[in-house]
């Protein structure tokens, strides 16, 4: 039985164990037929042009986890941004595990998807956002059908969130193969504020395929800082789908840092709803093996006097590949559009492959949007220099492919989560930082 | 050209597409439809060898299983390939000796367009292999170029004369199944130009054709030929004009242009194609397919003035094969009304330390589309690419539309590739600028445009480029606002 068919027949075991008369069920319902029109995305669509599903969908996997399992808090430490005060909602195997969480509903609610989607209380938030701006394409149907948990985060008006909140979904290989389908929503009202740190990891070697789907509202005025940690096992596969719909004067960053993982897909959307928008999308990826990491961006500009920024490096060894897809549209109305779309990127060795599409779709005239993309290697002067100097081969070209993907960090405004990734990048490269950034 | 500043003046008044004229000549024309017997008439009329008509019906048998593509920014009606004539050629035989024999009507014609053959003849170094519907009819210059060896002239003619040549290139670069229109022509293709330069053979002079379609309702199926041979050089120049015409008139050309070690190609365009009027009625469709192929150290250089045409869908690209070859495009795409254009390059490096730039200038007005469409490719293979593309659009009034679609393939880790594509309008103060030192608006655009297409215009041949700056001010009439 393919994945498919195994979905279809999941969804009506699924249907059994839900309340029938709930609005959600409509959207599920239409969600699955959908996708059952359509099945899973492959390369003969221009989006999907570079990345093949294929060798994840193979799996057999279970598509609901048996039995919810505990983990202890010491083995995964490491993977929290364990040096702040935060929120915590995590997830093992797709179930919560209110043992590590750390929720509240004090000021602000951060909290599970599955409450907010069956208590009455959230309802109103539910129907006004919920599956409102993900738009109809396969996967993102999927994950509605199944959508039942994840993390539910409303930040009221004017309320200024004071510390990060983690959402961190395990696997712990239970299962011989698993599929997780999380559901995240995520809405910043007028002039509230907010910082969110995501992280995917799979503690064993099983494989795990996760379709993940977030949806992000920011109302005037509000800020919402959004990191993406998916530096995963090479038996996992991620999916990440995140819309994002802005109000006027609002500002939107989405960091996204990968630096491992089999197949790493970003769907990252914007779409800008009033005057005033900052949109800032910036990523580092960095990976060896048979990685393949696809950044697909899209910054819909629908209103004058709007900014975005995108900026994303990578840095290629072995036989890796990468993949940016990145488009800016810009509406006829969108007068005194300021977008700026820039990839660069480091091919390590000659395995290595970088499939680059920065596109511009630009209907309006008193504009100014630019893109730029590189495909080089390091500088060799740069090199010789610092070689001239004293500084062995090796460090001299770690140090500058530190640079190269550090830029990108300045504008990561949590300090602990700044040295965190600092300090992995340069794990990854394998230079020893003797200082403190 | 000859061309002065008084006809420049002219030409800005006038306001309609000015080469819109119908030329009356009694024309041979097969009935509308496509089947093989259409193929094998043609190939019959043409007196072809029975491996060309073999070669056109295997074309044939591949483009009836083909689809149109429809993955271009583009949208229009998609033509009835059954309602079109596929052959049609003025009928006034044998040819001439000298132009005093051509009819009076056709040289008229020509003299509208600036381009007459006697002005031709004495203008420095510029042979013209005049095509006036398909079949040549009158070819300038041979004898200055038989001296050297270099053969130019009609690809009927070709197949005539030098069966083993065009036999050997003939679909080398661009294979008959290659893409749907691609197909369609090598099926019924009517003519075109051929031209072979011989080893170590500097061409003396730009070799040139004029092609216009005449007959109503006759899409146009051209196929160029450049061979060069080792150590030669050549450049040849395109240039287009259409009469005016409600029906939508399809154009399906194939250029293909072999630079063996060392030689070095430059083909030049300029396409002004009758782009349909004001409300977007009629209009040329213009879906070609040009592909180069460059050996060891050779260069192939493609630039592009299009300022025609309903529909363009063009994408000249160069295969660097042999080490240190390179492929250059150089391109003014400027839409205006409802003209939609889809045109951009590929490069593909394949050899070692093979260099490409790209050079795009899109200028859109009206309610056109203009789209940037470009791949560059390094193979697994080729060592020490290297590839600078620059992509500038510039947006008059917010109806129009500028896309930019690159794609970057890279599997090599010494390619160095750089893209860079940027977005912008004709600001109020650069007009400001020029109204105050007593230039009107319109001239203060054509002025900013030229500065805006220099870096392109400066690549063409200067009769060219004098002939493609007058094109984009008349292109832009009526624009401003």
């Amino acid at each position: 039985m393919d994945l498919k068919e195994k979905l279809l027949s999941s969804y009506l075991a699924f249907e059994e164990t839900l309340d029938l008369d709930n609005d959600i069920h409509d959207i599920r319902n239409n969600a699955i037929k959908y996708f059952e029109d359509t099945g899973f995305p492959n390369k003969k669509l221009e989006a999907w042009k570079y990345t093949s599903l294929n060798s994840i969908l193979k799996e057999d996997y279970s598509i609901f986890p048996k039995q919810s399992s505990a983990i202890d808090y010491k083995e995964v430490k490491q993977y929290f941004v364990y040096d702040i005060d935060s929120y915590q909602i995590v997830f093992i195997d797709g179930i919560y595990s209110s043992h590590l969480s750390k929720t509240t509903h004090d000021k602000f609610d951060a909290c599970l998807m599955s409450s907010a989607l069956n208590s009455s209380k959230y309802n109103k938030v539910i129907q006004k956002y919920f599956n409102k701006i993900a738009p109809k394409d396969s996967l993102t149907a999927l994950n509605t059908a199944f959508s039942k948990e994840g993390a539910y985060i409303y930040i009221p008006k004017n309320v200024v969130a004071e510390k990060p909140i983690q959402i961190l979904n395990f696997s712990t290989g239970n299962e011989h193969a698993l599929m997780l389908q999380p559901r995240n929503l995520i809405v910043v009202e007028d002039g509230a504020q907010v910082q969110i740190i995501e992280r995917h990891q799979s503690l064993t070697d099983n494989a795990v395929f996760t379709n993940s789907v977030t949806e992000i509202y920011a109302g005037k005025n509000a800020q919402a800082d959004y990191y993406k940690i998916q530096s995963d096992k090479i038996s996992s596969s991620l999916i990440d789908n995140t819309f994002i719909s802005q109000e006027r004067d609002s500002e939107v960053s989405v960091h996204t840092f990968s630096f491992g993982g089999k197949i790493t897909r970003n769907n990252l959307n914007f779409y800008q709803n009033g005057s005033g928008i900052n949109s800032i999308l910036k990523g580092v990826t960095i990976i060896e093996g048979k990685q393949h990491v696809d950044h697909n961006t899209l910054v819909h500009h629908r209103q004058p006097h709007c900014e975005s920024h995108q900026d994303y490096k990578g840095i290629f060894a072995d036989k890796a590949t990468g993949v940016f897809n990145g488009k800016v549209f810009v509406d006829k109305i969108a007068q005194k559009t300021d977008a700026y779309q820039s990839n660069n990127n480091i091919v390590i060795d000659d395995g290595a492959t970088i499939n680059t599409k920065p596109q511009l779709e630009i209907f309006a005239d008193d504009v100014k949007c630019s893109h730029g993309c590189t495909i080089g290697q390091l500088d060799e002067e740069a090199l010789f220099y610092m070689q001239s100097r004293g500084i062995p081969k090796k460090e001299a070209r770690a140090l500058l492919m530190y640079a190269f993907a550090n830029n990108v960090l300045t504008s990561v405004k949590i300090p602990e989560l700044k040295t965190r990734i600092t300090n992995e990048i340069a794990d990854k490269i394998g230079v020893q930082l003797g200082f403190d950034l | 050209m000859a061309y002065t500043e008084h006809e420049l003046e002219q030409d800005l008044k006038n306001k309609e597409y000015e080469y819109g004229f119908y030329t009356d000549i009694e024309s041979d024309t097969f009935p509308p439809g496509l089947n093989e017997e259409i193929v094998i008439a043609i190939s019959k009329k043409k007196d072809e060898p029975e491996w060309m008509t073999e070669w056109r019906l295997e074309a044939y048998r591949n483009w009836v299983k083909m689809e149109e593509p429809n993955w271009a920014n583009i949208g229009y009606e998609k033509p009835n390939y059954q309602n079109i004539s596929y052959y049609s050629a003025p009928n006034k035989k044998p040819k001439y000796e000298s132009l005093d024999e051509v009819d009076p009507e056709l040289l008229d014609t020509f003299n509208k367009l600036g381009i007459s053959l006697d002005e031709q003849k004495k203008l420095a170094g510029v042979a013209v292999d005049v095509v006036m519907d398909s079949v040549s009819v009158a070819t300038t210059f041979k004898k200055t170029l038989a001296e050297k060896g270099i053969i130019f002239c009609s690809m009927s003619e070709a197949i005539q004369e030098h069966p083993e040549l065009v036999k050997k290139y003939i679909g080398s670069v661009v294979p008959p199944k290659d893409n749907f229109f691609a197909a369609l022509n090598s099926a019924v293709f009517s003519d075109g130009s051929f031209c072979y330069i011989p080893k170590g053979v500097r061409c003396p002079m730009e070799l040139s054709t004029y092609f216009r379609i005449n007959q109503a309702g006759t899409g146009q199926f051209e196929r160029t030929l450049v061979v060069a041979e080792d150590s030669s050089y050549v450049s040849y120049l395109e240039g287009c004009t259409a009469p005016m015409r409600d029906e939508n008139q399809l154009h399906a050309a194939v250029v293909e242009l072999i630079a063996l070690d060392n030689a070095e190609i430059k083909y030049s365009t300029v396409q002004n194609w009758f782009p349909g009027d004001k409300e977007g009625k009629g209009g040329v469709f213009n879906f070609v397919t040009k592909r180069g192929i460059c050996e060891k150290n050779a260069k192939i250089s493609w630039t592009q003035v299009e300022t025609g045409s309903a529909v363009t869908w063009k994408y000249p690209s160069c295969v660097l094969k042999g080490d240190n070859s390179i492929g250059e495009f150089y391109s003014i795409a400027l839409t205006n009304n409802y003209q939609q254009a889809d045109t951009g390059t590929k490069m593909i490096h394949l050899g070692n330390n093979t260099k490409s730039t790209i050079i795009s200038k899109g200028i859109s007005a009206g309610r056109s589309q203009n789209s940037y469409r470009g791949l560059v490719k390094v193979n697994p293979r080729a060592k020490n690419a290297r590839n600078f593309s620059q992509c500038d659009s510039l947006l008059m009034g917010n109806k129009c539309g500028a896309h930019t679609f690159p794609y970057i393939e890279v599997s090599n880790k010494s390619a160095q590739i750089e893209h860079e594509a940027t977005t912008s309008k004709i600001g109020e103060d650069q007009i400001f600028y020029c109204n105050q030192r007593g230039i009107d608006t319109e001239k203060a655009i054509a002025l900013i445009v030229n500065g805006f297409s220099k870096e392109v215009l400066n690549k063409l041949p200067m009769e060219f480029a004098v002939e493609a700056q007058k094109l984009l001010e008349i292109s832009l009439e009526g624009s401003v606002g």
